[in-house]
């Protein structure tokens, strides 16, 4: 294969900081590289270079042989370099065409030519395999077709060399496994990627070759069918991970239980909920899968007393809270790590200490005034305890990456103490040190007797946790499975609306 | 009921409804690029007092205009800077822009008319009144949209303009994708700054062509704080409107149908102050049954799944 793009001895320092150190890194034509590493590792840092959003300190960028110097995305575009960012860069109301070919419209007599535009979006959708209707608006696509949207734009723009930075983190399995395809498929057409990723299951199904990046410098390089996915996280991590093994308690009483639960939907649409009815015991793991969407968000925000069911009823501890407020219910022994740490987790402006504050606040107040020396001390436990990255504990929430933000807020509900905690994604977008950290705290909670809610989708959590696994779909409880039963097949069954097989 | 509607209500209702719908075009754009321009009101006040300085000094109104367009664009230069290079809340630099405004024109009254309140010149021209070829001719028609300043005529046309400008031509998609989405822009090679700078003179060309519409359209002068809220009812025409032209010269017209109506009202004994409040009631009416339902949509969204 030939050798279609190459940076030599690249190295990035930001003052004192050094992000990349002396990295030599190259794709072929028609092959999916992929970059993994922690956060903070220096993988962004590596393509913000190629994609001339940052210059190198020293070090080249050769494209077909050819030295290149990029002083913005414009330039790198020009030359086949395409980026997916990790967070869409879409234009919510404008239609997918408009999205697609946005900086190089077409135009006739002078007017930006829609139709024409829909067209090429066609026949680009066609040629590629990834049909999308051009008329629709982004923000009322599903997030799936909004990232085929973005490959289709790269591919507008002429991209030989498509990078994709953390496609798959906001994406459900099967849009997962849609996106993978499709890149395969491009790749196979001649296309490159670089594939920017911590999950590793991932890059054993997709990539050619596997670099690994840690602190800043490569670790390992390998083609992916000499390698396996121990030996990349140990690259990636530095160490071995744990061998982490759920140790099966005898269940105690229960600490949550939901009776008959029913939320009705728009008018004329299914429930939200369905007739919903389940237990959490004391020392246990409940895993909930799912495809997002099928009522694990409302069963969630009816527990911890956000929304109020239309019938049925919550029980914590023994006692009927349906109908308490959060503040009740909370204090009646319920802690939640909740889905989406930037919309319910966590405050992006407030600072570390705010953040953890959040919810002990009654703990904290004296005569009315936060008591922040005490706080202080509590939080920076937490720091050290879950080696959350972090300047001080007054930078604020959204300069922590995703995996120590998520970090910070699981630390925050854990310290709460609670016979039951709600664990909703707990690990999405995470790597792999902060996913074993948070796994760990969560088997060792259940193990001193507390019960424990899990809601993932990553098929591969629920399994690795769960003492019983139930599968929600279209707002009801599709199927129980104890530890036991539970296989990835059985959930993808149950998960799609089929019937369970004995 | 003859005496309450009648052709020249209406001929009224277009000549109020000039200022506020070409400083409501100004606000719309600049908001089109993300940019909530709360100093209307200052740059249609500053346009207004540059365009009686520039019939002053000039002896033409139609550099009269131009100059005011070039001061207003000038004035709104500050805002741009502060807002988009300095990135200052443009709320903030938006309301200190309308109290520069108010005491930068009053100073200036003193220190280069020597006059306090009010400037009057019988011997200054003010904007010839046109008189449309067949139209006039026409029965009620004419006598509504026949016989005044080009300003008028240009406001629509203005608004007709933009509406093309956004909506269908390239150039005009890069501007709304910069104001939707900066930071995407930004990576597509969009230059935004420059975009966002355009959009803000642009809207001091319009507002300065307002300021010359109430100094010079009607009455040829320039009182102490003339624009008496007109660049606020502005700014609300544009919220009503969604930032679209045509939607914002619908509801500008709704503003100025209320205003040439409350003062007809004050012909028929009602109270001056009670007539004058009409406007604003109307203001706040529209905001309860056109509230921006993208907001809630928003909202609901968060509410839901959030994924």
């Amino acid at each position: 294969m030939t050798l279609l793009l190459e940076m030599k001895n690249i190295t990035k320092k930001y003052g004192d900081f050094t992000a990349n150190h002396n990295i030599n890194f190259d794709v072929r034509k028609g092959e999916i590289h992929a970059l993994v590493g922690e956060n903070g590792a220096g993988k962004t840092t590596l393509m913000r270079m190629l994609y001339g959003m940052e210059e190198p300190t020293s070090g080249s960028i050769m494209i077909n042989g050819k030295e290149v110097h990029f002083h913005d995305p414009s330039e790198a575009i020009r030359q086949g370099i395409g980026m997916v960012h990790q967070h869409f860069m879409l234009f919510p109301s404008f239609t997918l065409a408009e999205n697609i070919v946005i900086g190089g419209e077409p135009k006739r007599s002078g007017l930006f030519d829609r139709k024409a535009a829909a067209d090429k979006v066609n026949e680009l959708g066609q040629m590629y395999g990834m049909p999308v209707d051009p008329w629709r608006k982004a923000g009322d696509c599903p997030l799936g077709v909004q990232q085929r949207t973005e490959i289709l734009k790269v591919l507008y723009q002429g991209a030989d060399v498509i990078i994709l930075d953390e496609p798959t983190g906001v994406l459900t399995p099967s849009e997962v496994k849609e996106l993978l395809q499709s890149i395969k498929r491009l790749a196979a057409q001649g296309k490159s990627f670089i594939l920017i990723t911590h999950k590793l299951h991932e890059v054993m199904e997709a990539a050619d070759r596997i670099t690994v990046l840690r602190d800043g410098v490569i670790t390992g390089h390998m083609e992916s069918n000499t390698t396996d996915e121990e030996k990349i996280s140990r690259l990636m991590v530095g160490r071995d991970l744990i061998p982490m093994s759920r140790v099966a308690n005898e269940p105690g009483a229960s600490v949550m239980h939901v009776q008959n639960v029913t939320l009705a939907g728009a008018k004329g649409a299914k429930p939200l909920l369905d007739n919903v009815t389940l237990t959490v015991r004391q020392g246990e793991i409940v895993g909930i899968a799912g495809i997002s969407g099928n009522g694990q968000s409302e069963l969630l925000q009816v527990i911890s007393g956000l929304v109020q069911p239309d019938s049925g009823i919550v029980e914590l501890n023994g006692k009927d809270v349906t109908g308490d407020s959060v503040r009740a219910i909370r204090e009646q022994g319920m802690a939640h790590i909740p889905e989406d740490r930037y919309m319910w987790g966590a405050s992006r402006e407030a600072t570390v200490l705010d953040n953890g504050l959040m919810g002990h606040q009654h703990q904290y107040k004296k005569g009315g005034l936060i008591q922040s020396h005490k706080l202080r001390k509590v939080v920076s436990g937490w720091v050290e305890r879950f080696a959350i990255k972090t300047g001080s504990l007054d930078t604020q929430a959204q300069f922590l990456s995703g995996g120590n933000l998520q970090k910070l807020i699981a630390a925050r509900e854990f310290a709460q103490n609670k016979p039951f905690l709600i664990a909703a994604e707990p690990t999405r977008g995470v790597d792999v040190g902060a996913m074993e950290t948070i796994h760990g705290e969560l088997l060792a909670k259940c193990k001193t007797g507390d019960g424990i809610l899990l809601v993932s989708s990553e098929l591969t959590e629920i399994l690795k946790l769960s003492d019983r696994v139930l599968v929600m779909y279209e707002g009801a409880i599709a199927g129980e499975l104890s530890a036991a039963e539970a296989t990835e097949e059985q959930i993808s069954l149950l998960m799609a609306g089929g019937k369970r097989q004995l | 009921m003859d005496q309450l509607f009648d052709v020249s209500l209406f001929n009224s209702m277009l000549r109020i409804v000039t200022p506020i719908l070409l400083a409501a075009l100004g606000g719309a754009i600049c908001a089109r690029v993300g940019l909530f321009n709360v100093g209307l009101e200052g740059l249609v006040l500053v346009g207004a007092f540059s365009a009686i300085l520039g019939n002053h000094l000039l002896g033409n109104v139609w550099l009269a205009i131009i100059f005011a367009i070039l001061c207003v664009m000038l004035f709104s230069l500050i805002f741009a800077y502060i807002s988009i290079n300095l990135r200052a809340n443009v709320i903030v630099v938006g309301i200190s822009m309308n109290f520069l405004a108010a005491g930068l024109t009053t100073f200036c009254l003193r220190a280069i008319f020597d006059v306090k309140g009010a400037y009057y010149d019988k011997n200054m021209m003010g904007l010839p009144k046109w008189d449309i070829p067949v139209i006039k001719d026409i029965p009620v028609l004419g006598g509504i949209v026949s016989g005044h300043s080009p300003l008028v005529y240009l406001a629509f046309f203005a608004a007709i303009l933009m509406q093309i400008y956004l909506f269908k031509t390239v150039s005009g998609f890069r501007l709304r994708a910069a104001g939707e989405n900066p930071v995407a822009a930004q990576s597509l090679g969009i230059p935004v700054r420059r975009i966002q700078y355009g959009a803000v003179l642009m809207s001091g060309v319009l507002c300065g062509l307002a300021g010359a519409q109430l100094s010079l359209g009607q009455v040829t002068m320039f009182t102490e704080g003339m624009t008496a809220g007109r660049g606020f009812i502005a700014l609300v025409a544009t919220m009503l409107g969604q930032s679209n032209p045509i939607g914002v010269v619908a509801s500008s017209l709704l503003f100025g149908f209320m205003d040439a109506f409350s003062i007809r009202l004050q012909g028929f004994a009602l109270p001056a102050q009670f007539t004058q409040m009409l406007p604003y009631i109307v203001t706040l009416v529209a905001m309860f049954f056109f509230k921006d339902r993208s907001y809630l949509k928003d909202a609901q969204r968060a509410n839901g799944s959030s994924r």
